[in-house]
């Protein structure tokens, strides 16, 4: 069986890969392209440690093939910070502590990322529904949606004084 | 003298249903090398599962704690935790 | 005898000790660059996959691995046959005495599978599709047998029997015929008839609880290598590394200094990952077939065959005069240890009650086999089991005495001096700090509405010591690495280097903590039983120590003075010596910098057994709404209080109540195995196995209360495992009186609950 030829646009720069027919868009990024920022936690889009933009849509990475990111532009955890210049959202995580392990962390920023790009005042009730599709099981979120709501309140400064 | 609590299987197949057992010891070792003597069987049967709490302070490996004239002294099943 | 030379340090003005900084590895895991046990990727690396039992209990009568070996790209098949048949022994084991014969059984089947996903064969091959292939292609010959999945039911006399060879020990006489039951275990104190006697009154309930998962979001994950001399090395994601290398030397008879193991960074663990699955097997196959090999685990395979906690069946009995004061307490455990024995039910009998100042009690334990995988530590293992019951049976108390559930637990505390149920008395503890922080709280006296109930529930766990191993190297410029043994799950570099900075008075950014693989530091037992921050916290800080006393002395040879007229403040090295002219303060970077000349090197070790950990109590408050339409729960407000002695890193401390605190709400409200007639797992996935969401849950307040624990030089006790034992029954209880009817089985998911909600209903 041979492989397909993909062209896609990933973090902004033109990729080409191989991929069979059954990888996922997960697989191509984790095992043909060392982006391993995504992780995988379930195979089956419960959890969101995969999330990552597909054409400015959020989407878990382990239920779309990777032949079907042809084309594409994708986004992932690695196109997130600039260069060693971290985003807002990142800074939060970190001085609000919303990490333990850290295997879930890489999905919540790509999807809280994705929130506050639409909506840059979300309710916590907004955030908490939001992010319902990605699992946290060492923070019990609370830290995690403050960070979110934390980053909003210093995007949204900085939006004003920029 | 210190004071040696011995529960259930310990006291039952060891020492005669003695619960409680008073030793001349100034640490852990002496005190375990008495209670032998005294009761042959028992040191092999704490050797492996089995943690010692001497005077409230849990110890896995407690071979060389000193112990006291008023030490107290149980043996707890070994604890780990998550 | 780790904490011999040990002073506790009470200054209370400490630099580091206690503020918030950013986590050292922070940067890498928000950016993705942490590799954690699947990110690793080798040249040449085979894909691993395990084939996996069918059958909750089945002979294996053969397999047939020829036409999975004559697969074009598999280059490795193993089955039991190519591990050593180990004797059944219980070694000492760190946490809990192990059987290394039941463990290797459990890494790969040998004559029977015991449960469905337990694991017959593996192979390795140049990709995933041809390993899935070669997966299908292994004949396994199966007499599938009967099977028992619950605890009761596989007590009985007629249960289908797991094991021909167990015998239940703490019977006296020993049986002489097999059964599932592997232990009984029993502690008695005083005299539970007398105590029963003076009650006015008395609660006598069961309470079942069903398995659940730690629910790690990252699946277990390894490679392993093999060197053309033998020597294997491992990366995995696991609680201990060290583990992973006794495990795998002790289950493929290799020496353990034939086997390197590097921590990768691991996605969570909660216990369940103190045991090895895949890397055995991987090595196995990387022997076989000459090359690197990778395994990871599905979700599905996750769920299946590694290892949850135990369901229960818990009996509970408490007396009490009419004011309130107990006296008497009973309690009968029955636990699932899932395929071989070793269930934390003993875990429950001691921790149940320990909470309070009880003359009369008693706890039987037994420890019993069924066809389940086996379990594996979940944080507090066994502890919020029982406190369901016990603190369950004590709402009812409150209720039907007319008392503040708080008052209650109050006027009952165990404090120091306090004789516990298994034996000592405790020595400093903080419970009834926790009773009055959560009778303080606003969250204690807010309002109500319809529906709504409040659950009070207390928790406590013993918290352990260890061995633990830490060096602290100095480097030419004055900073330095902070070197311990330990994974670090949940920001554990973070207070390692704080406490290193605090001791050597230097700023936290020049101190660099680092995971050494087992080549690296010395021996450290796992990261598990709240222990890090607590023992190998205690060998930083004695490292930090020994640097310091180091230091001194260079300085001392540099300065021409004695080593007792060195003083280290700030990170500087001070001449005390005022007969001759004054000597300029020397920096760490300064006397690092002429090491060389004052004999080499400077770096500071420490290898510790600690004792002393301090015991830790938690007490929570749980408001709920239950939908009476639905029978849904909504958790409406949550504040978790715990003892921890001193924090080092606060919000990691937070962090570890929120967690544990949602994990057990989680237990309580929605998580379940559940088996179809045949013992295969309905739910091995998240979407079905329904933990606690963002949308679930509402913000999770804390409170640290600090009674330092003397044990530690700067106070600490553990905090990770206290958090899941109050939550069970807080939840419970409120549950309970929003509805008015006592909710005895776990979980409340709506459907119990509308049940229960319509019975009361016919029956009036």
């Amino acid at each position: 069986m041979s492989k397909h030829h993909v062209s896609a646009t990933i973090n902004g720069e033109a990729v080409e890969y191989l991929c069979e027919t059954q990888q996922t868009l997960l697989d191509v990024l984790r095992d043909e392209l060392g982006l391993t920022g995504s992780k995988e936690g379930c195979g089956s889009g419960d959890c969101g440690a995969c999330s990552v933009m597909l054409n400015g849509r959020l989407v878990c990475s382990c239920l779309v093939l990777g032949v079907e990111a042809a084309g594409a532009e994708v986004a992932t955890i690695e196109g997130v910070a600039q260069g060693n210049s971290l985003h807002p959202l990142q800074q939060q995580f970190l001085e609000d502590a919303a990490l333990q392990c850290g295997i879930c962390t890489p999905g919540f920023i790509v999807a809280a990322k994705a929130l506050l790009e639409r909506n840059s005042n979300p309710t916590e009730t907004e955030i908490r529904y939001w992010l319902a599709g990605n699992l946290c099981r060492c923070t019990g979120y609370d830290k995690i949606i403050r960070a979110v709501m934390g980053a909003a309140t210093n995007m949204r400064q900085e939006a004003r004084h920029g | 003298m210190a004071t040696v609590v011995l529960q259930g299987e310990l006291a039952r197949r060891y020492a005669g249903g003695q619960t409680t057992v008073t030793i001349e010891a100034a640490d852990y070792r002496a005190l375990i090398d008495a209670l032998e003597r005294r009761f042959p069987g028992l040191a092999a049967a704490v050797s492996v599962r089995t943690a010692v709490a001497i005077d409230g302070v849990i110890f896995q490996e407690p071979l060389l704690e000193p112990i006291t004239q008023h030490s107290e002294v149980h043996f707890l099943p070994l604890i780990g935790g998550g | 005898m780790g904490n011999e030379k040990q002073t506790f340090i009470k200054n209370p003005t400490f630099k580091w000790v206690g503020t918030r900084p950013v986590r050292p590895d922070g940067m890498d895991k928000v950016t993705g660059r942490a590799a954690f046990g699947a990110d690793y990727q080798l040249p040449g690396m085979l894909v691993g996959e395990v084939v996996r039992s069918p059958h909750a209990h089945a002979r294996i009568k053969s397999i047939d691995v020829s036409a999975a070996r004559a697969l074009a790209g598999v280059h490795a098949v193993v089955t039991a046959e190519d591990f050593p048949d180990l004797p059944s022994e219980i070694a000492a084991g760190g946490e809990a005495p192990i059987n290394f014969r039941d463990v290797s059984h459990n890494v790969i089947a040998r004559h029977k599978a015991l449960y469905e996903g337990h694991a017959v064969a593996a192979v390795a091959a140049t990709t995933a599709a041809i390993a899935a292939h070669a997966v299908a292609l292994i004949k396994v010959n199966y007499e599938v047998l009967p099977h028992v999945i619950d605890v009761r039911e596989a007590m009985r006399d007629n249960a289908p029997l797991l094991h021909d060879d167990l015998f239940t020990t703490g019977i006296d006489p020993q049986p002489t015929t097999p059964s599932n039951i592997a232990g009984r275990t029993q502690f008695v104190l005083g005299d539970i008839a007398q105590g029963f006697a003076e009650a006015d009154i008395i609660v006598e309930r069961e309470y079942t609880t069903q398995p659940v998962h730690q629910g790690y979001i990252e699946p277990h994950a390894c490679a392993a290598a093999m060197g053309a001399d033998g020597m294997a090395t491992i990366w995995t994601s696991s609680q201990g590394h060290f583990m992973v290398r006794e495990f795998c030397a002790k289950l493929l008879k290799v020496e353990i200094g034939q086997i390197r193991v590097i921590p990768a960074e691991i996605g969570g663990g909660f216990g369940g990952k103190t045991t090895v699955y895949l890397e055995p097997l991987a090595m196995a196959l990387a022997r076989q077939s000459g090359r690197p090999v990778k395994m990871v685990m599905t979700r599905s395979e996750v769920f299946r065959a590694s290892g949850p906690t135990s369901g229960t069946h818990v009996w509970v009995k408490l007396g009490a005069k009419r004011n309130g004061t107990l006296t008497a307490g009973e309690m009968i455990l029955k636990y699932q240890a899932g395929a071989y024995p070793g269930s934390p039910a003993m875990l429950g009998g001691m921790t149940g009650f320990a909470p309070y100042d009880l003359k009369h009690a008693k706890a039987v334990c037994y420890d019993v086999v069924s066809n389940r995988p086996k379990c594996a530590a979940y944080r507090a293992p066994g502890a919020p089991m029982a406190a369901f019951g016990v603190e369950s049976a004590l709402d009812e108390i409150a209720q039907q005495l007319g008392l503040d559930p708080l008052e209650l637990r109050a006027m009952n505390a165990a404090k120091a001096g306090t004789r516990a149920l298994y034996g000592p008395k405790f020595l400093e503890i903080g419970y009834a700090e926790t009773l009055a922080a959560a009778k303080a709280h606003p969250h204690y006296s807010a309002p109500l509405g319809p529906n709504q109930g409040r659950g009070i529930a207390s928790g406590f766990w013993f918290n352990i010591g260890g061995q633990s191993s830490a060096a602290v190297h100095v480097n030419e410029d004055g900073t330095a690495e902070v070197v311990t043994g330990n994974p670090d799950i949940g920001g554990s570099r973070a207070s390692m280097a704080m406490m290193a900075a605090e001791v050597l008075g230097i700023d936290l950014a020049k101190v660099k903590p680092i995971i050494g693989d087992t080549a690296q530091i010395a021996y450290s037992f796992l990261t598990g039983g709240s222990r890090v921050t607590f023992a190998t916290g205690m060998a930083v800080v004695e490292a930090a120590q020994d640097t310091v006393r180091q230091l001194r002395e260079r300085a001392a040879k540099l300065w021409k003075v004695e080593f007792a007229e060195v003083e280290w403040r700030d990170g500087m090295a001070y001449c005390t010596r005022t007969t001759e002219e004054p000597r300029a303060p020397l920096s760490m970077a300064a006397i690092a910098h002429s090491c060389a000349k004052t004999g080499g090197p400077i770096s500071g070790t420490a290898s510790i057994n600690a004792s002393g950990a301090g015991p830790g109590f938690g007490t929570h408050l749980c408001d709920v709404e239950v939908d009476p339409e639905t029978g849904a729960v909504k958790i409406l407000r949550y504040t978790a209080i715990q003892d921890v002695g001193r924090a080092i890193h606060p919000s990691y401390v937070e962090g570890q109540l929120q967690g544990g605190a949602v994990q057990g709400i989680g237990w309580a409200l929605n998580e379940e195995y559940i088996y179809d007639q045949q013992g295969r797992l309905l739910n091995p996935g998240f979407l079905d196995y329904r933990m606690p969401v963002a949308s679930d849950l509402p913000m999770i307040d804390t409170v640290l209360v600090e009674v330092p624990n003397p044990g530690h030089p700067f106070g600490v006790r553990g905090v990770g495992e206290v958090p899941i034992v109050p939550p069970l029954a807080a939840v419970a209880n409120a549950v309970s009186r929003a509805i008015g009817i006592r909710m005895t089985d776990l979980p409340l998911s709506p459907p119990r609950i509308l049940a229960t909600i319509d019975r009361a209903k016919r029956s009036t």
